[in-house]
């Protein structure tokens, strides 16, 4: 028997079954339309068909336990990642000397100390952070490479995952001042400093990267004097950064462009010499607009350091065709592209959600 | 090719332009260490254990050269490592000393890009790697192929040559590396791989059903694998040369890695081997090396027969045959001039 309620006393009932929850979700989203459902029909047949094998492949039929691929087949048919378990040692410090694997481990813990006060605002102790993050690539040389009562060890020790990181972190670090500087060149009004910019990063920016790591590991020797020893590892961090500040400029050029006309007349009434002005006021705005595309570049670079393998840098790329050509471990290149893929992904997301969150911070509009 | 023979151009320009760099041995001496220029990855060849230590046919020799100059390897050779297009560059500008790499001796390399080999160490030719159920039995069937081939080889001219010369069509599918051709070759890319006939095998053994793939009968190529070192160093490629020439005269004479040192002190009456180890006579001053060199060289991995039944040879994953690459005596075609 239906309940009776008094006129205007009838309470709020909950929405019809159908219209809440999650079966409203599903249904909004996957089979609102003809063509949405067609389309959910396609996505699910196509995880079906993809995501079962590949679980099984990775992770059921896995063998993490061998010496040889042989033994990897005998025990089953899925992944052979044992081979990265035999070899994580080479991918992750190539050929850098065993006994010193604690140096680049402190590098590497410190490395996060160093960023933390430059990427958060809220870091207890940052001003004093602030010194340690000033003096770090400093001390990381000295890690890295020895000296100072450290054992030296040359570059071309370096290798794997550490060799990406190196890399990546001088060019991305390098590059940022030497953008801003070439993008304020590119606008300025003095002839030599705008046609040195403009040069540069035309030239720069007009060869492809490749290109420039093959002047530096070759070339380059055909130019020096003979005998002269110019460490390679080195002069590919020079190219490399010299490369992304190009980009850089350009981007940062962008937002310069950006910034109303005003602004840069405010500056000048307030009496702010160039410099203040553009460290006041001008580049924060610019800085904050170019923000996505700085850390486009900055993704871009760091992928673009697996080109270093063409002049022999053993990077994870190199690394795995060594691996690749022992015999032992020939023809699993699947499983080590897949984490050398897993190792990028991780780094360049990383990167692209600090962006957002950067992003959200500075947002100051309405 | 046109833009290796650019930069070898600019090379010959440059060497001339700064006077040339001739005595290799006394820079070699001067910085401690042999730099030497191996493949980034070929089974068998060139490749890392796993420690990290460049190991293989290829590198043998180097440890073989590095210790003939400084009494032992360990410590004494690095190595550079170089792709079919970054060899011979490397080589031109003087960033390696020596190039150990699997490379085909050929007329244009020793006279255009101005280099010199010392010597074969390994005669391969080039053939093709099919699927059984492609149904082919002979390479000239293969007309209208799509085949994986490796750039900056020699092997991409004789491809091209000898489907010319049989009036067939081929489609090239280019690669860069072994590796990324057995993931082609296998996920169907490619009817065919064409390369050296060693890698063949070393890319057949890496199948999983190595039953599946059949490597047809015909080599289309003469591929005479050697090292090589730069025009214009006579002195150093004469070292070269005898360093390879010693560890085959070492097989030709029973010399092994055991028993090298104890010969070397007392090589009786074989004058060859008195004259290698300078019991007799003082030939090592005509290399300016020391008096053991030839006994270190060969202490080092054992003499040539060692090393390739070490690295390539039939207990290996590679599983090579001597076939040609025997001794003269043994029906092969290997060769040492004497030792005099």
């Amino acid at each position: 028997m239906q309940q009776q309620y008094e006129a205007g006393r009838h309470p709020d009932l909950p929405p019809p079954l159908v219209e809440r929850g999650a079966v409203k979700w599903v249904r909004d989203n996957f089979f609102s339309n003809a063509t949405s459902i067609v389309l959910t029909a396609v996505a699910v047949y196509f995880l079906y068909k993809v995501v079962p094998p590949f679980v099984e492949w990775a992770f059921v039929d896995a063998v993490w336990d061998a010496h040889h691929r042989n033994e990897c087949r005998a025990k089953g048919e899925g992944a052979c990642w044992a081979v990265l378990r035999a070899r994580i040692a080479q991918f992750t410090y190539g050929f850098y000397p065993a006994h010193l694997y604690w140096r680049v481990n402190t590098a590497f813990v410190l490395l996060f100390i160093a960023l933390a006060p430059l990427l958060f605002e809220h870091v207890p102790g940052r001003r004093y952070l602030l010194w340690f993050s000033l003096a770090y690539p400093v001390l990381a040389f000295f890690l890295l490479w020895g000296g100072l009562g450290l054992e030296p060890v040359e570059s071309a020790k370096f290798g794997g995952f550490l060799l990406t990181i190196v890399i990546g972190v001088t060019g991305i670090i390098g590059s940022l001042p030497l953008g801003i500087l070439l993008a304020l060149g590119r606008r300025s009004r003095l002839l030599i400093v705008h046609t040195i910019s403009v040069a540069f990063i035309e030239f720069v920016r007009g060869v492809p990267l490749i290109t420039l790591l093959f002047i530096a590991s070759t070339l380059l020797n055909y130019f020096l004097p003979p005998g002269t020893y110019f460490d390679l590892l080195l002069r590919v961090l020079i190219m490399v950064t010299l490369f992304a500040s190009a980009y850089l400029a350009e981007v940062i050029r962008g937002g310069l462009a950006g910034i109303p006309k005003g602004q840069f007349e405010a500056a000048d009434s307030l009496g702010l010499g160039y410099w203040k002005s553009m460290r006041l006021v001008i580049l924060p705005q610019a800085l904050h607009i170019s923000i996505p595309n700085i850390v486009n570049t900055f993704i871009g670079l760091y992928k673009d350091t697996t080109l270093v393998v063409i002049v022999g840098l053993a990077d994870p790329l190199g690394i795995s065709r060594a691996t690749l050509a022992d015999s032992k471990w020939q023809g699993l290149s699947t499983e080590i592209y897949i984490a050398i893929a897993v190792f990028f992904f991780v780094s360049c997301f990383a990167m692209s959600r600090y962006s957002l969150y950067l992003e959200k911070k500075l947002h100051t509009g309405h | 090719m046109r833009s290796l023979k650019f930069i070898a151009l600019c090379a010959a320009l440059a060497s001339l332009a700064g006077g040339g760099n001739a005595a290799t041995l006394d820079d070699v001496q001067a910085k401690g260490h042999l730099q030497c220029g191996i493949n980034t990855g070929l089974a068998g060849f060139a490749f890392t254990d796993a420690r990290g230590n460049w190991q293989g046919f290829d590198v043998a020799y180097c440890e073989a050269l590095a210790a003939a100059v400084f009494g032992k390897a360990k410590g004494n050779v690095k190595y550079t490592n170089l792709t079919g297009k970054t060899r011979f560059p490397a080589l031109a500008s003087g960033e390696i000393d020596v190039l150990s790499r699997n490379t085909t001796w050929t007329y244009s390399r020793d006279t255009d890009l101005k280099q010199t080999f010392v010597g074969v160490n390994y005669y391969d030719g080039q053939g093709f790697i099919v699927p059984k159920s492609l149904g082919v039995g002979s390479a000239l069937e293969l007309n209208g192929a799509s085949v994986c081939i490796q750039t900056g080889t020699t092997t991409e001219l004789n491809l091209a040559g000898y489907f010319r010369d049989n009036n067939m069509d081929y489609e090239p599918v280019p690669i860069e590396t072994n590796a990324e051709a057995i993931k082609l070759y296998q996920a169907g890319r490619c009817d065919a791989y064409t390369t050296d006939a060693s890698g063949l095998a070393a890319t057949k053994a890496a199948f999983d059903s190595p039953g599946d793939h059949v490597v047809l009968p015909e080599i289309i190529s003469k591929e005479p694998l050697g090292p090589l070192v730069r025009h214009g160093d006579d002195e150093w490629a004469d070292i070269a040369r005898w360093v390879l020439n010693a560890l085959i005269i070492a097989e030709e004479k029973g010399i092994t890695k055991r028993n090298v040192k104890r010969m070397a002190r007392r090589s009786g009456d074989d004058a060859e081997a008195n004259r290698m180890f300078g019991n007799e006579g003082s030939f090592h001053e005509m290399l300016r090396l020391p008096k053991t060199w030839a006994r270190d060289a060969i202490a080092e991995n054992g003499n040539y027969g060692e090393i390739f039944e070490k690295y390539i040879g039939r207990n290996t994953d590679l599983g090579l045959e001597r076939g040609v690459n025997a001794l003269w005596t043994q029906g092969g075609i290997l060769y040492a001039p004497p030792f005099r």
